[in-house]
This record gives C-alpha cells, structure tokens and sequence, in this order.
C-alpha cells in the first residue's frame, strides 16, 4: 500500500497543482518511480496507490502501471482514491485511516503481509529481503530504521532496540534520544496483526501509523522488530533537500546511480526523439533528458525531457523541469523552475543578497528562485533570492522590473 | 481504416556493407532513438491502419527483438494488431521467400482472411513520415488499380539505386526502370504501394503459378500497361537508408533544424520501443557542439557534428567528429574517431584511432568490454 495522497507543503509552489509523489525528480523520474521501481524489482506485484491531494499527474503517470510491468492480470497497480460510503463519508484524514478505508481492497487479495510505503522519498530498497526478516524474526510489525549521526536523531521518529533488533520504545522527535535509528515509514505488518488494529482504533480521528497504530500494537505487545537499512535514502520533503538530492545525481559517481543495470528504475517514459545540443551550447556536469534542445550555458543542472534553452542564457545549479522554454540572454543562478514554465528572454535569476521569505520564510530559506508550474516570466525581468513565482506574471508585476529577493508573487486564475 | 498495412523488411542489402552482419536494413538504429521500421509502423499507426503484417527473413533477430510488443506503436487492440510474418515450412512450401511477391503469397492466407478493401504496402527502410489515407484518396478519385508514392530527386541525384518512372500528364505510369544501370528519369518509387486486395491476391497468385517472385519486376513492370498504375508524388522528407553513405547522409541530416522539427515537432510523433534510460549525462570535460546525444549517454570528451546513440561512454579526452556511433558504445579514453560509424555494442579501447579517409568508415571492433 503506497501512500501518495500528500501535499508535501514544504515544497512550495512546486506542489501547487500536483501531489509531492508525482513532482519530477532527477531528469525524467517522477518521485514516486522510486518506490513504485522498488516493489516490482522486489517482487511486489500488487500495489495500492493511495491518492487525495491534486491526483490528476499522478493519475496520468501511473495508468494501469505499464511501465513498471504492473498491469497484470491477478493484481497489478491499483489507484485507490477516497470515495463516498453510506455512511461517514470522508477524505483521508491520516495515514492508517486511508489503509482502513481501503481493507475491502486487501482483503479482495487475502495477504499473508502488508507492506506500507510512502511515495515521497528517493532510495533503492529490496522490500522482499526486509520481509525475510519479517518472517524469520516471527514478527507482527517490521519498520524500516536507518542509523543517523546522533545530533540529528532528535528529529526523528527514533526507534529504540535489543540486540536482536527488537523494538523496546518508540521515541517521536525526543530531546535527549536513546538510539539513532530512525524510522524511514516503511512498515511490513501480518495482516491479521494490521487488520485488528485498524478495526480497533477505526474511531481514531486522524488515524496515522506513526501516532497510533504503532504505538497500540506496541502496547498490544506485539512483536516489533526494526529491520535495519544502510543504503541510499532521501527524505526530499523541502525545497533544499530537493534541490541537493537532484544536484547529487551529476556527481562524477554519484553514491545514488541511476545508471547501474541492477535495480532499473522505471517510469512512464514519453518517446522522445534524442536532445539537441548545437554548436554555440556550453554543457558542464548536468544531466540532461531527452527531447532537449540546448542552444545556451549549462553548468550543474538537471535538466528534464522537452526543454528549450535559448541561445546565450546561463544557466547554474538548477533544476529545470519538462517542457519549459527558456529564452535567450538568461542568466539563472540556483533556480527550481517546474514543468512547462515559459521564460522570456535577458531574464535574470538569483541576484542579490539573500533575504528572507516574508511570505513563507520556513519554505523558501536556501537561496533558491522556485518557480510553479505553467507558470510565464516576461522578458527582460530581474528576481532576486528566496523568492517564488507562480501564475502567468507580466512586466508590470515586476516594479522597475526587478523582483527583490524574499519576495512571493502568485497569481491566481489560468493560464490562456 | 479501409486499408490493411503490409511491411516489407526481409531484405537484405549488400551496400550496407558490415552494419548488415547483425541486423536487417529496417532495424537499423535511426536518428539516436529509433529504428528504421519505426517510421513505416508509426505512420501505420498514424494513418489509423490497425492491422499490420511486418514480412521478415533476412536476420530478423535483432528486429524481431525489437517488435517483440506491439503496444510502442499501439496496435495491441482487440481489433487488428501487429503481425510478423517469417518464413515457415509448410505442407506444401519449403522455400524462403524467393521474392517480394512470394513473400505475400507465403501469407496470401492471412491476406483473404482480413477484410479491409485496401492493402498498403511499404518498405521497412526508409525514412519519412505519411499519411495514407491521403493517398488513399488519391488511389480511390484516380480509379488506380495500383498507386506508386514517388519522389522526384534532386537534379544530379544518383537513382540507379531505385526503380525510375516516367509518368504522363495525368500521373499514369508509362515506364518504370527497377535500378536502371543508367537512370533517364529523376523520379523514383519509394517503394510504398496502395492496392486493393482482391487484385493483389488475384496479382500474386496468378504470379506464383508462373513462378514469378517479385513484386516490382513481375507485378508492376509486367503489369504496367494492362493496368492503370498511378503515381503519387511526395514533396516532403523521405530518404532510403540501403546504402552505408544514404544511411550516414539520413542521420546526418537530424542535425539540421529543419528536418529535426520535421520529425520531432510537428505532430504526428514517430514511436519507437521505449528503453528505461536515464537522461544524458555531461561530466567535467565534455564539449558537445552540434550532436544529437540520445539517452543514457555518458560523455566525458569531445563531440562534435556526430549522432550519438543510447548507452554511448565517451572516455576522458576522446575526440568524435563528423560521425555516428550506434547504441551501447564504449569508447575508451583518448579515443579519435573522425567520418566513422561505429556498430553498436563495440568496445573501442583506450588510445584507438579510426578515421574514415575516402568516405565513411564502418568500425567493428569485439573487444571484450570488462576486464576479468
């Protein structure tokens, strides 16, 4: 069960219009190919998708689950958004309430386990050597946990165990931890063990795994066990772990390779012809999808499927989703600019010092311009840092145009 | 659609000098993303045909390989679908397909079993992009019994490699020259037929109880003047690739805007059998001018005026000009390539140099790309 309904607020207007698991990670991939990649190459082969917030993209890119080979005939992916009941018709109001809502669903497949995923997060994982754990351990409940240095762990949900990787407590976000394992929110249950609970804390407002099933089975006294994970794994909930979890792939060799034949990830590929790189374009660590046309600078970019990049812009640190067309005599310095955001000409990104964000300063706090997308930037305008633009802007939302930095400017209504 | 699809992608081509070793002419690796029968099976899509036979012998491997599903082009449809067509000994057949027209008479039986009027018959090696129900049209107001899509050359154009035709006013062929030794007509036959297919089996059984094999020779010279062949002329892109400086010349021209927006911005799209690849990767020291780099790459050197294909390594100080190298390269460091086209799989060594000096060089080098 692959829990895709969130927001992921913290990403701005990155997520404006598309629920976090689907914004575009790493060129092509969306961030819900890793997980998704995970359960087919782990054998995993029937998966619930649970959806809420904003679920057309994710619609579109999952289908019927060609591309990870999970249209199948018994099982498959399945798009699971919250419906209406005779009674108590309600959203998902937490983690495990939208499991609860959906027990028809596993029930229909009468699984021995259930595995509990989350589509936000970018990590290369074998689940079925983690449930070898599960079954030879005897256990009711397995979490995922991975060490972190000590002076982080108080920012996580820690778990604390014997020798034998039985969990004796559960710590959320402690002051003084007792152990640096934290929980990644990847949780295989027994199903009957996962059903009771469900059941029994139905009434639960705002059921979530973290708060309340995990701790009643605890009381329960079931038997816990963190299986432990020392891999690659990224939380990319806010814009700089974002920013610096794509900025990674272009690393020489980077510690999360996307280019091993092991492990594949897969997503809905788009047939795209290959990129264009002409005779003026400058190209530096970055990488590139397909469909490109370059004609400027690249330096330290990840740059997605179908983008145009005008003749003499200059473009640095910056992640530049699919289809956006970016004019010439840009000069973008550490810029998130989504999909098929139009960008003028002699458009300057990133000067300035580096204010904070009056409007949401807790979001836009690393330095970085992010742009929402679908969004227009005219010609010939200047945006400072900590900023955020969304909507179609026009000269004249740029006062001599020039947009300080810590500035927000988002239009409402559609683009025409 | 009225009209069933008929691809012919047996044939073998001794032009193509070693790229042919590996693989048939209508699965040779196009424009750094496809495949030379995925211009004829996307316009197939993209004319709405729905059931298209793809007529395979000469080392289909690789293509079958790559037909091996036929959601790419979207023909996996409860009505129609993509077939492939080798050569099978049967009760009364043990022969390859002597010809083109033996190769439908081998699956004449699929061919009474469809029931679409028409028949469209391409090649699986050329490059271009058609609609077919406008020639369709055309075929249907001429009153044809068969119509030829051709294309006038340029003046100077060699057409001795293609059957020539002389039409009169009203587009009746009058003549038709298969691979003249010397050609006195500029318009060629793309080898893209439209007939309908109560005449084409009457055509093609009547032949193989004479024992003629070919489609062109026994079929439409033979046939010219009893029956009304009609050309239709086409004025946009379209290239054979049977030759190894036709094929170097089609993927040449992919760098040209003109041809690159042809092709991959303006709609219908060309579909090809999708590869999980990650995007491209540029690493400190590449320089890129003027390249069509595909995905998976990853580039450490010098590119410049070449097509890189899927998977490519360019090592550390490799310089490649003015060439194509196919899918899944290795390209050791140091590397000099200049006026080549590399096979795809190849492992080039560290410190190789290949320079093609009177016309493009065609390099084959099996090295053994891990060292154990």
């Amino acid at each position: 069960m692959l829990l895709a309904g969130g927001q992921g607020s913290r990403l701005g207007v990155l997520t404006a219009k598309v629920a976090k698991p689907a914004v575009a990670f790493g060129g092509k991939y969306r961030i819900i190919d890793f997980p998704l990649s995970n359960c087919i190459n782990s054998g995993v082969d029937t998966v619930g998708v649970l959806t809420q917030y904003q679920p057309l993209r994710l619609n579109t890119h999952i289908g019927i689950g060609i591309p990870w080979d999970l249209d199948k005939n018994i099982g498959g992916a399945r798009i699971l958004p919250p419906y209406e009941k005779s009674t108590s018709s309600e959203w998902y109001t937490g983690t495990a309430n939208a499991i609860y809502q959906n027990l028809d669903y596993m029930e229909t497949y009468n699984p021995d386990y259930v595995l509990i995923l989350s589509g936000d997060h970018i990590y290369k994982m074998d689940y079925e050597v983690m449930l070898d754990y599960h079954k030879e351990h005897k256990a009711d409940v397995t979490i995922a946990a991975m060490p972190v240095p000590m002076e982080e762990a108080s920012r996580f949900g820690i778990v604390v165990t014997d020798d034998k990787g039985q969990i004796e407590a559960f710590e959320e976000k402690p002051a003084n931890p007792r152990s640096n394992l934290a929980s990644m929110g990847i949780y295989i249950f027994s199903w009957p063990v996962l059903k009771e609970a469900l059941v029994k804390l139905s009434s639960q407002p705002g059921c979530d795994f973290g708060k309340h099933i995990i701790p009643y089975c605890h009381e329960q006294g079931k038997r816990m066990f963190a299986y432990e994970y020392n891999g690659y794994w990224k939380d990319v909930g806010t814009l700089n772990s974002y920013w610096e979890a794509n900025m990674e792939l272009i690393d020489i060799i980077p510690e999360f390779n996307l280019y091993e034949e092991f492990w594949k990830i897969y997503t809905n590929n788009d047939i795209l012809p290959p990129q264009y790189i002409s005779s003026e374009a400058v190209i530096e660590r970055s990488i590139i999808g397909d469909g490109c046309e370059i004609y400027g600078e690249i330096h330290n970019c990840v740059i997605g499927s179908g983008v145009t990049i005008g003749k003499g812009s200059v473009i640095r640190d910056s992640i530049i989703m699919k289809d956006t067309v970016i004019g010439e005599g840009c000069v973008m310095d550490k810029a998130i600019i989504a999909e098929s955001v139009e960008v003028g000409s002699n458009v300057t990104m990133g000067i300035g010092s580096e204010l904070p964000n009056k409007f949401r300063p807790d979001i836009y706090n690393s330095g970085l311009v992010t742009v929402g997308e679908n969004s227009v930037i005219p010609s010939g305008v200047q945006i400072g840092k900590n900023t955020a633009i969304s909507g179609v802007t026009v000269k004249a939302d740029y006062r001599d145009g020039l947009m300080e930095s810590g500035e927000t400017l988002i239009k409402a209504g559609e683009r025409l | 659609m009225r009209a069933v699809g008929i691809i012919l992608a047996g044939g073998n081509s001794n032009k193509m000098r070693e790229l042919t070793y590996k693989r048939a002419t209508a699965a040779m690796p196009v424009a750094g993303s496809y495949r030379c029968i995925d211009f004829a099976l996307s316009n197939m899509s993209n004319s709405h045909v729905q059931k298209v036979a793809v007529l395979t012998q000469y080392n289909s491997r690789s293509l079958h390989e790559h037909l091996n599903s036929s959601k790419w082009w979207d023909f996996g449809r409860k009505q129609g679908g993509l077939y492939v067509f080798t050569p099978t000994i049967t009760m009364d057949n043990g022969y390859w397909y002597r010809g083109t027209a033996d190769a439908i008479y081998q699956n004449l039986d699929w061919l009474k079993r469809c029931h679409e009027p028409y028949v469209i018959i391409a090649s699986g090696d050329a490059v271009y992009k058609l609609d077919y129900n406008k020639v369709l049209e055309y075929h249907i107001a001429k009153k044809a019994d068969i119509t030829v899509v051709c294309k006038e050359l340029e003046p100077g154009a060699d057409a001795s490699r293609f059957g020539t035709i002389k039409m009169n006013e009203s587009m009746r062929v009058e003549e038709f020259e298969e691979k003249p030794m010397i050609a006195n007509y500029n318009t060629i036959s793309t080898g893209i037929y439209i007939i309908r297919r109560r005449q084409l089996i009457d055509l093609i059984e009547h032949s193989a109880e004479e024992e003629r094999f070919d489609f062109v020779t026994d079929i439409l010279i033979r046939y010219k003047n009893l029956k009304k062949i009609y050309g239709y002329k086409i004025q946009d892109y379209w290239n054979s690739i049977s030759t190894v400086d036709a094929y170097y010349q089609t993927n040449m021209d992919f760098l040209r805007p003109e041809v690159r927006n042809y092709f991959f911005k303006q709609h219908p799209d060309i579909y090809s059998k999708v590869t999980d690849l990650p995007p491209a990767k540029y690493n400190p020291g590449a320089v890129v001018k003027n390249s069509l780099i595909a995905s998976g790459c990853i580039i450490n050197g010098t590119v410049e005026n070449s097509v890189l294909f899927k998977k490519v390594f360019v090592g550390n100080n490799c310089v490649i000009k003015n060439s194509i190298i196919l899918n899944d390269v290795y390209l050791g460091d140091n590397t000099y390539i200049e006026n080549c086209i590399v096979e795809s799989r190849d492992t080039i060594r560290a410190n190789t140099r290949h320079v093609g000096e009177n016309g493009v060089k065609v390099v084959v080098e099996k090295n053994e790309r891990y060292a154990l």
